[in-house]
């Protein structure tokens, strides 16, 4: 990696005021994306601004009808919390499946979330449960939010603090993995709840993207015979080594009926 | 006093001596290592395929911090360093010599693969060299890429190398052309066969690393190095790389994370950090990144083969054509022309009888990373296409897999039996073994479990293997003959100390196969000494006498056979020493685990008691008999040693996402003597591992600007603990018959035996669907297209027909 100066804040206002000050500098989470960028040189941030020492970033909290989750906590924190096991337990399900235990020990919910990686888990179940993204100065709704390939509405200088995820009465992920990377080769989040039936799919396009056939078809009839008979098009979907543009397609029509079956 | 002693000898499943320092993070392995005012050094490479070099400037990144020097090809001719030389010289038909181009330290006008190295930047940081490597401006001009073989060969195909026209290394056969066309043209039906042995990356979990040290008070340089065989490595690199004798350069092989054939070779970062640091009279360390290994550690496998089986009317087989094109890469490594030929054409008889084979190997150089020996070397290759070639030939044939597996068995009252393609197999039971494994592996209970599967939405399919292999590498006239420039015997030298505990030294060199285990296990067993007291010592040139390293499963066959020729020798004086001691003629003392006797009577003395009046000589025959107690043997085997067995794996198939999961996995192997059976399962195990990732997941694959698109962990799959079942292990034994041990060797097997396996369970799995088979790796993609008829499936060479 190249040189870096390197900020470790103990407050939100201190991380925003480092990153207002620098557009060259990038905070770091768990770093399970950003790192391996830097070692290969991919990236080349004047400063890391660390968040990892901001308590006020950590923790799940319920707040009404939604649960509110600092954008620190850790995969494993997800995974395991006793608030997120028993309100939404496809997204604690769903964050034991990231990674492996090393990943999911460093890696981060606001870090998936605002690196968008297409292949990441976090973005489906955002999108899927409509969940709302508070940064240091607004909230975005989550269909605002994604906006392409490793791009989301975060403005330069923009911090995320929490995501709110609005408690559904019913939601399920399935995924199929990348057997190289173990990356979702498609995923797709259901869920049912106060903004209706909305279905998210990952992995298998350039970015995070709602499948409103299938979430027509689930508001009619929650099963998975529902969705069985809807075929996503290819268009537009990724195509490489491991699965060409037409087995992503077919791929979201299984993960979408496993996902209601898990639901 | 009554001492129990744990029996610890051969046949115990002693926990491994080395296993405390593995486990508790206290391994020293090469990267570990660091020396007083060491720089370091970072290759640039190759970001092209084929280009030729215009120019070089390195002004800009010379005038960078740290940086101590830079040097390019240019450097490495002025200093009169040769080439990076190649083992094994193949002859071909006509007796033509296999093409054998210059191979440079650092790429020379052109280079030929994406990572080839072309300059090197030695700073007093990693980071300032890689600094640097970048402010150096190569100006290429582009050539045609040869990103595989069929466009190495293609009609008007550029040459990588002058000296090499049409791209080709060698054109070999072996065996007896005329009698096999005489079989085919009685045969009653011919089955053909075309697959391609998938590339392979090893990805050792420990990176290689180089570190070279210069001292100029002796002038002797160091290199330590992430080697399966130091010797090997001072030998290739003293010899004809730097020109320096034996006796000033040093190379050690530390512990090693790892090897699987890619450490054997001698790799221009060696050369380059030892040439380096007597240049600039400071160390120089080099260690690659994971994305340097995938772009410099020699691949494995990458055969492209036709083979044609002629069969009588009842299955027997009468006679076998295979004809084979074997990827070099772009320049020849260590081992590269003996894979395809001696490693691989030698092994086409299989276990079974057929009389007549004809074997032909086109070597081929393409603008790839060069290809070498991977865990089996060769013999995977052959046992996947015999293995394959068999079960489509059963289908064809109407017959049962196991039945035209057995009519076609090499018998036990047949051994030794005389292949028709040169090798002498001296033992096995082939019905034992897959008896053995078809009882492990339930086989008669697997329709029933193939109905549940189906039941269940799943496509259950179950394959077998019954394989052998040779290895135990190797009679050195033997492979003089072949093309070898090296004997491959091995040297062991034992050294029993004053009061009594013991050194071995040895030329093999371990790295994960728990040698310092089971090699003290022998001395405990032969010198009746606990294991306590043995002491393991490889991996330096300056402390063991010589030495072939670890590869080709040799190390307990050959190395192994080496300590009991030298404990035979300190046996021999001992008695010698005894009968003095005890005044009683030689030819009366027995020796008895660490006791010498006077025959029939209760006069006796230890080995301590030995070796003390060896070092002690007070009383002692000095006139007749030298002081002390050590002893070298150089033992070369009389012949490769033959592992086989029966491998069964189970399949579940998921329709709807083409997943494979391997539900269960048996093998029962022949490995000869087992010494510890746990280190030898752990060894299968790993093996299997392997086999399994070959058959179902790992890919190497260059796009046609020759880049290669797995060069990470992100494309390149590995195996993982969650792809694999329980395996369930056995062995039954047939021992070797030329070695003093029994011992045949079971490093590889798990490699060879098992890819065949695997695929024959998906071709059975997807036998409903007409499915005749499946290239490796049976990815979900490949396997959904096949069963959906999508696109995707066209990319698989034709199934049998």
């Amino acid at each position: 990696m190249y040189d870096f100066a390197y900020h470790k804040p103990s407050s939100i206002a201190d991380a925003v005021k480092l990153l207002s000050e620098d557009p060259d500098a990038k905070p770091i989470s768990g770093g399970m994306t950003l790192l391996p960028a830097l070692k290969h040189r991919l990236n080349r941030p004047t400063a890391l601004i660390d968040l990892s020492a901001i308590a006020e970033l950590r923790g799940v909290k319920q707040e009404g009808g939604a649960l509110v989750i600092g954008a620190m906590t850790k995969h494993v924190e997800v995974a395991t919390n006793p608030l997120v096991l028993g309100a939404i337990p496809a997204l604690a399900k769903m964050a034991a499946s990231i990674g492996d235990t090393q990943v999911r020990n460093r890696g981060t919910l606001g870090g998936s979330l605002a690196n968008n990686d297409p292949a990441a888990d976090y973005p489906a179940a955002a999108l899927a449960l409509g969940a709302s993204f508070i940064t240091d100065r607004r909230s975005i709704p989550a269909d605002d939010f994604f906006q392409g390939m490793f791009t989301t509405a975060l403005e330069p200088g923009e911090l995320l603090i929490a995501v709110s995820f609005p408690i559904p009465e019913k939601a399920g992920y399935a995924k199929l993995r990348n057997p190289a990377s173990r990356y979702a080769m498609a995923g797709v989040f259901v869920a049912k709840g106060g903004q209706g039936v909305r279905v998210a799919v990952n992995g298998a396009g350039p970015c995070v993207f709602r499948q409103p056939e299938m979430e027509a078809a689930l508001a009619a009839n929650w099963s998975p015979e529902a969705v069985a008979g809807i075929h996503q098009s290819p268009d537009d979907l990724n195509s490489d080594i491991h699965g060409s543009a037409e087995y992503r397609a077919h791929l979201v029509t299984v993960m979408a009926k496993r996902a209601v079956a898990a639901a | 006093m009554n001492v129990t002693i744990p029996f610890e000898g051969i046949g115990a499943s002693v926990k491994r001596k080395e296993d405390l320092r593995f486990l508790s993070g206290r391994g020293q392995y090469t990267d570990d290592m660091n020396r007083p005012g060491q720089l370091h050094a970072w290759i640039l490479r190759s970001p092209h395929a084929h280009a030729r070099i215009d120019g070089i400037d390195t002004a800009a990144a010379a005038a960078m911090p740290g940086v101590a020097a830079i040097y390019t090809a240019r450097d490495i001719e002025a200093a009169g360093l040769g080439g990076i030389p190649c083992g094994w010289q193949v002859t071909g038909k006509g007796g033509k010599v296999m093409a054998e181009p210059m191979h440079p330290v650092l790429a020379s006008g052109k280079v030929r693969h994406v990572g080839d190295p072309v300059a090197v930047v030695i700073a007093a940081s990693r980071a300032e060299a890689r600094d640097a490597a970048e402010a150096i401006e190569v100006a290429y001009t582009p050539l045609p890429a040869l990103s595989t073989m069929a466009a190495a060969l293609a009609p008007g195909a550029v040459a990588l190398h002058e000296d090499a026209p049409g791209n080709l290394c060698f054109d070999w056969e072996i065996g007896d052309a005329a009698a096999t066309d005489a079989a085919f043209a009685r045969a009653h039906r011919v089955v053909r066969f075309e697959t391609t042995n998938n590339r392979l990356v090893p990805n050792a979990m420990e990176p290689r690393a180089a570190l070279g040290d210069y001292d100029p008070n002796s002038g002797e340089h160091t290199l330590i190095t992430t080697s399966q065989n130091p010797h090997v490595i001072r030998l290739l690199m003293g010899a004809f790389v730097l020109k320096v004798p034996e006796h000033k350069l040093r190379v050690v092989a530390p512990d090693v994370g790892g090897g699987f054939g890619s450490k054997i070779y001698h790799y221009a970062e060696e050369a380059i950090v030892t040439w380096a640091a007597a240049r600039l009279k400071r160390p120089v360390k080099w260690t690659a990144e994971r994305s340097e290994s995938f772009l410099s550690d020699a691949h494995g496998r990458d055969h492209v083969t036709t083979a044609e089986l002629a069969l009588d009317k009842d299955g027997v087989f009468l006679g076998l054509r295979v004809a084979t094109l074997a990827n070099m890469g772009a320049y020849l490594s260590t081992f590269a022309p003996a894979v395809p030929t001696y490693l691989s054409a030698t092994l086409l008889a299989g276990v079974y009888r057929t009389p007549a084979i004809h074997g032909q190997v086109k070597a081929v150089f393409t603008s790839t990373v060069p290809v070498d020996a991977y865990r089996g070397a060769g013999r995977p290759e052959t046992t996947y296409l015999l293995e394959r070639l068999v079960d489509v030939a059963a289908k064809e044939m109407g017959l049962d897999r196991l039945e035209i597996r057995r009519r076609n068995f090499i018998r036990p009252d047949q051994f030794p039996y005389q292949t028709p393609v040169a090798l002498q197999y001296d033992s096995g039971d082939y019905e034992a073994t897959l008896k053995g494994a078809a009882e492990a592996a339930d086989l008669a209970g697997f329709e029933a479990r193939r109905a549940a599967a189906r039941a269940r939405g799943r496509l259950r399919g179950i394959g077998i293997s019954t394989y052998l292999e040779a290895c135990g590498i190797a009679p050195s006239k033997l492979v003089g003959s072949l093309g070898a420039r090296a004997g491959l015997y091995e040297v062991a030298n034992i050294r029993v100390h004053p009061t009594g505990s013991i050194s071995v030294f040895t030329g093999t060199h371990s790295h994960g196969q728990g040698h310092e285990t089971t090699f003290a296990q022998l001395v405990s067993e032969q010198l009746g000494v606990p294991l306590s007291q043995v002491e393991i010592v490889h991996g330096d040139t300056s402390k063991i006498p010589f030495g072939m390293g670890t590869y080709g499963s040799r190390s307990l066959a050959v190395g192994g056979a080496a300590m009991v020729k030298a404990m035979d020798k300190i046996i021999a004086k001992g008695r010698k020493i005894a009968a003095h001691l005890m005044e009683a003629a030689v030819e009366d003392i027995e020796f008895d685990r660490g006791t010498f006797r006077v025959a029939g009577t209760d006069r006796t003395r230890t080995l301590t008691d030995i070796s003390m009046a060896a070092y002690v000589p007070h009383n002692y025959p000095i006139d007749e008999i030298e002081p002390g107690l050590e002893e070298t043997a150089f033992y070369d085997p009389k012949n490769f040693t033959y592992p086989g067995g029966c491998h069964i794996c189970e399949v579940e198939i998921d329709p709807e996402t083409g997943e494979v999961e391997v539900v269960a996995f048996t093998a029962c192997d022949d490995v000869g003597r087992v010494i510890n059976p746990m280190i030898v399962e752990g060894q299968i195990q790993g093996g299997l591992a392997q086999g399994i990732g070959q058959a179902l997941i790992e890919h190497t694959a260059y796009d046609a600007d020759g880049q290669l698109l797995t060069a990470s962990f992100n494309d390149y799959a590995m195996p993982r603990a969650s792809d694999l079942p329980s395996f369930a292990v056995s062995t039954a034994t047939t021992l070797c018959t030329h070695n003093p041990l029994g011992v045949k060797g079971c490093g590889e097997v798990g490699a060879i035996g098992s890819p065949p396996a695997v695929i024959n369970a998906v071709v059975d799995a997807l036998r409903d669907y007409g499915v005749t088979h499946v290239e490796m790796p049976a990815t979900p993609l490949k396997i959904w297209s096949i069963i959906h008829g999508k696109s995707g499936a066209e990319s698989l060479p034709a199934a049998a027909e």
